[in-house]
């Protein structure tokens, strides 16, 4: 499985993402948590088609305590849409390509 | 009969579906299956299996799907990530309505799973949030924290029991005076000191700023409410079956479980269900790949004869 998404920290959440010009989507996941592995061949495959309008990253939330608290992120996988530094939406659980393409087409 | 897209088109990719696929490709059959997110279903979000053979020390749910569907894909089966909208049973070749297209096949295995219930007590607005549905993905977030979890089958006693690793108190709040879930899974519970039962109660509204805070409950034979404090609550009360394509072109039970005879037939001819979808005394990982292997079979006969 390829790896193309960027792995950010806390102390780079601020600079890769609220500071973006482009929108982000932030994936939070873990890797106890078997639904976000699984989506992450999908959200590479976003990236493949939406990474010139959208940069997508990903926050491991074991290592990562105080991006997810900051943002109320009590569950995963959790994906948050940022555009200007604010939160544009907000996806909890596993959904379809679909639905996350509906999602990023409203945003970019 | 006319030619269609497909032999065999299932509908979901879980136990239920990986298995049909895996008969449906052995047996040389031209076979699609359709995934809406991806493939594993609820095991994905089951931490660890204990009651599936062939794997002694257990198995992690998302480590059973991977292998499943390796299996499935290495025999030649091809899965595509794409919703259902709605199905079209009425023609001999039935048709399978996509997002900006349509495919026909000849014969179809229903096998698109079930979610968990909702309560329907304002929890919609906590999920994510405190409320969840997961301990295997969000106990980690309640680290010597109070929760809350309703239920008393299999799933809610062995999460309640998997909560207690990071939380320091766990009520489980059950509606009658005894569990449902398997007797070993009960011994567990009772010799836990971080779990309280909560007999013959029900959740009554989930109470909370920026999260969960509290749970209302009440007393099913005291009419007693209480307010128990906590910072989640997880629910396993059920599932639903995941039918919001089906439009009643198949006939189902009156809770939407899919009616399906001991070869897996529903009311309409080609037409199958398997897994936890159907109408089913038991939903196990064991029984989904049992029905699935019976609905490839019945396909391919229908297939053969009609």
């Amino acid at each position: 499985m390829t790896q193309n998404i960027l792995e950010i920290d806390d102390d780079s959440f601020e600079d890769k993402v609220l500071k973006s010009d482009k929108p982000v989507m932030v994936d939070f996941w873990a890797p106890w948590c078997g639904p976000c592995k699984a989506i992450a061949p999908t959200v590479e495959a976003l990236e493949e088609e939406y990474g010139d309008k959208m940069t997508f990253v990903k926050v491991n939330v074991d290592e990562n305590p105080i991006a997810p608290s900051k943002f109320g992120v009590q569950a995963i996988p959790t994906l948050i849409f940022f555009k200007n530094g604010e939160i544009a939406d907000q996806i909890t659980g596993m959904v379809a390509k679909e639905k996350l393409e509906e999602t990023i087409k409203g945003i970019v | 009969m006319a030619k269609a897209d497909y032999d065999l088109v299932i509908i979901g990719a879980g136990p239920a579906g990986l298995t049909a696929g895996i008969y449906a490709a052995r047996a040389r059959m031209n076979v699609l299956l359709l995934e809406k997110t991806v493939p594993g279903g609820q095991i994905l979000v089951t931490d660890w299996i204990e009651n599936y053979p062939g794997f002694p020390e257990g198995i992690s749910g998302f480590d059973l799907a991977e292998k499943m569907k390796t299996q499935a894909v290495e025999l030649g089966l091809k899965i595509e990530t794409l919703e259902v909208h709605s199905l079209n049973l009425s023609e001999e070749l039935k048709e399978i309505v996509l997002k900006d297209r349509s495919i026909t096949t000849k014969s179809l295995i229903i096998a698109s799973g079930a979610s968990p219930r909702t309560l329907g007590i304002g929890e919609d607005k906590f999920i994510g949030k405190g409320v969840s549905f997961s301990a295997t993905c969000d106990a980690p977030f309640f680290k010597e924290k109070t929760v809350v979890a309703i239920g008393g089958g299999d799933t809610a006693v062995q999460e309640a029991i998997y909560l207690t690793k990071f939380a320091n108190k766990v009520y489980l709040v059950h509606r009658r005076d005894e569990l449902r879930a398997a007797k070993i899974l009960q011994e567990r519970a009772f010799a836990n000191d971080k779990i309280e039962l909560v007999w013959d109660s029900i959740p009554t509204g989930i109470e909370g700023f920026f999260g969960v805070e509290s749970v209302k409950i009440k007393n099913v034979k005291t009419n007693e409410e209480k307010i128990l404090k906590a910072d989640g609550c997880f629910i396993w009360v059920g599932i639903l079956p995941n039918t919001s394509f089906l439009n009643d072109a198949v006939a189902t039970d009156e809770f939407g479980f899919i009616r399906s005879d001991a070869n897996m037939r529903t009311s309409v001819p080609g037409v199958y269900a398997a897994g936890d979808v159907r109408d089913t005394p038991l939903r196990q990982i064991a029984t989904a790949v049992g029905d699935a292997a019976i609905a490839a079979i019945s396909a391919e006969h229908y297939i053969e004869n009609a």
